[in-house]
């Protein structure tokens, strides 16, 4: 929690800086200020919706494609790499272009500014969290397999009773570090227009004409999101590691 | 070994095993029947983990063939489910689920497999844990347990299976001295039952008590095999005498 007062303190600093600084943009004592400041904020919203909703989708297919990784058919491990491969070779940004610009016209359907940065945010995040789940999966010890074998678990059911729990519990703060970059990541889906905080910002420049303070605030704004996430899930991490 | 064949419950038919080219196992056959308690000794690599892993299609064998309970164990998977419910196993690092505490390392498999309800898949576990005398530790976890209270619940969760054979692959090697006894006494006590089993081990103690076939392997084949007192007085072959030798005078 240190962190959050250094962060306190440097924006006291910050606003108290003379010079080129014209705070009144954001000065919530004003009211021009003040609405400013709430624009800004209004951003949070779908920062944080998009960020959980890819994160969720993005563990659940990274999850189905770590499984054909364990197999011995290689084949089906040959599915698993070419999905990796291919989907860590692209940038975000041209996802997300791609998605809402080209995906549309590909497959014949609409799909919203929401939706369109989320599958791109997902997608793109998938293959980070296949390789978390594979090694995740491939550290439980294999006389667990065979405990599960000699009291009749099926596959199914030996992987979701035995195996993932506990993979899942060594994996926890990969996956907390993959959400604090899934925020990060969420800023480019500005690019679509997409009115988080990013954007936000973006439009306040345009009609404020003061980047600089607009950006720090937005600097400001993920930083304090970011270290609050961060907290929340080393808590998680203690909470589960105490309940073993 | 009686030849017996009605009473006969495993039949091992010349099973060979290779790890690349390291042959594990070379002709292997054993008949074993209901009931028989069967101890099988022999050196470090010398394929006796091999062989009972293989009566389980834990591993697959090479040639040969194996039928238990009168199931020919194959690559269908009907086969292999009909032969994992009839046999138990326990290892030598027990093996316990460590996020589970014990009485629900015990229920999953009944209700799993068995698809029994949770009431009575707990009051199956309770009957087990009682017989491995520890009914107390039914909610702490597995970390929390000493090892030989591990081994315990470990044999308490095969037991909950209610398989007709049960295998037991060293079983006492990863524990500490004074934890041992705890630990055969409960499966000298499922032999006096008239449980069929099959142990890897080289307590002596336990063979001269509980065996009623010592079986000696050496590189992947069985080399002698004959009743306890026999076994461990007269031993036939020299490869024998030799371990047995290392084994009973240190």
């Amino acid at each position: 929690m240190n962190k959050i007062y250094l962060v306190i303190a440097l924006s006291f600093i910050l606003v108290g800086c003379s010079g080129n600084w014209g705070w009144y943009v954001v000065n919530p004592t004003t009211e021009g200020g003040y609405v400013n400041l709430k624009f800004l904020l209004s951003g949070l919203y779908y920062t944080i919706l998009t960020s959980l909703v890819a994160i969720a989708i993005s563990i659940l297919i990274g999850l189905i494609v770590a499984l054909p990784a364990l197999s011995k058919n290689k084949y089906l491990r040959g599915i698993n790499r070419f999905y990796v491969e291919i989907v860590r070779a692209i940038p975000i940004l041209v996802l997300i272009l791609w998605v809402y610009y080209g995906l549309p016209q590909v497959a014949g359907i609409t799909i919203d500014v929401f939706w369109a940065g989320v599958i791109a945010l997902a997608l793109s995040d998938s293959a980070f969290e296949a390789e978390i789940f594979r090694a995740g999966i491939q550290s439980v010890d294999k006389g667990q397999y065979e405990a599960s074998h000699t009291i009749s678990l099926n596959y199914i059911d030996t992987m979701r009773f035995v195996i993932l729990p506990q993979a899942i519990r060594r994996v926890l703060p990969a996956l907390g570090n993959q959400l604090v970059y899934m925020l990060k990541m969420s800023s480019l889906v500005s690019v679509i227009g997409m009115e988080e905080l990013t954007r936000k910002a973006n439009e306040l420049v345009v009609t404020e004409y003061r980047p600089l303070e607009v950006y720090t605030i937005l600097v400001l704004e993920y930083l304090i999101l970011i270290l609050l996430v961060s907290a929340a899930v080393r808590r998680l991490e203690k909470k589960m590691n105490t309940g073993n | 070994m009686s030849s017996n064949i009605d009473n006969q419950i495993i039949c091992v038919d010349k099973i060979s095993k290779f790890f690349g080219s390291f042959q594990a196992l070379r002709n292997v056959s054993l008949s074993v029947n209901i009931g028989e308690r069967i101890v099988i000794c022999g050196p470090s690599g010398s394929g006796k983990s091999t062989l009972i892993r293989c009566i389980n299609g834990l591993e697959q064998q090479q040639g040969g063939k194996i039928i238990v309970d009168g199931i020919v164990l194959n690559d269908s998977p009907e086969s292999l489910a009909k032969i994992k419910s009839r046999v138990g196993m326990v290892f030598q690092q027990f093996n316990l689920f460590p996020h589970l505490c014990v009485m629900d390392n015990l229920t999953l498999g009944p209700m799993r497999s068995k698809k029994i309800t949770k009431v009575e898949a707990e009051s199956l576990a309770m009957k087990y844990l009682e017989r491995v005398r520890i009914p107390e530790q039914a909610r702490k976890f597995p970390s929390q347990l000493s090892g030989g209270q591990q081994q315990r619940v470990a044999i308490a969760r095969s037991l909950c299976m209610e398989p007709a054979i049960m295998l037991f692959d060293e079983p006492t090697s990863a524990l500490d001295p004074e934890m041992i006894k705890e630990v055969l006494d409960v499966m000298t006590e499922l032999a006096n039952d008239g449980m069929t089993m099959i142990c890897v081990t080289h307590e002596t103690g336990f063979a001269r008590g509980v065996a009623d076939t010592m079986v000696f392997m050496d590189a992947g084949e069985i080399v002698e095999t004959a009743e306890p007192e026999k076994f461990f007085t007269k031993p036939e072959t020299r490869r024998c005498q030799d371990f047995l030798n290392k084994i009973l005078h240190h």
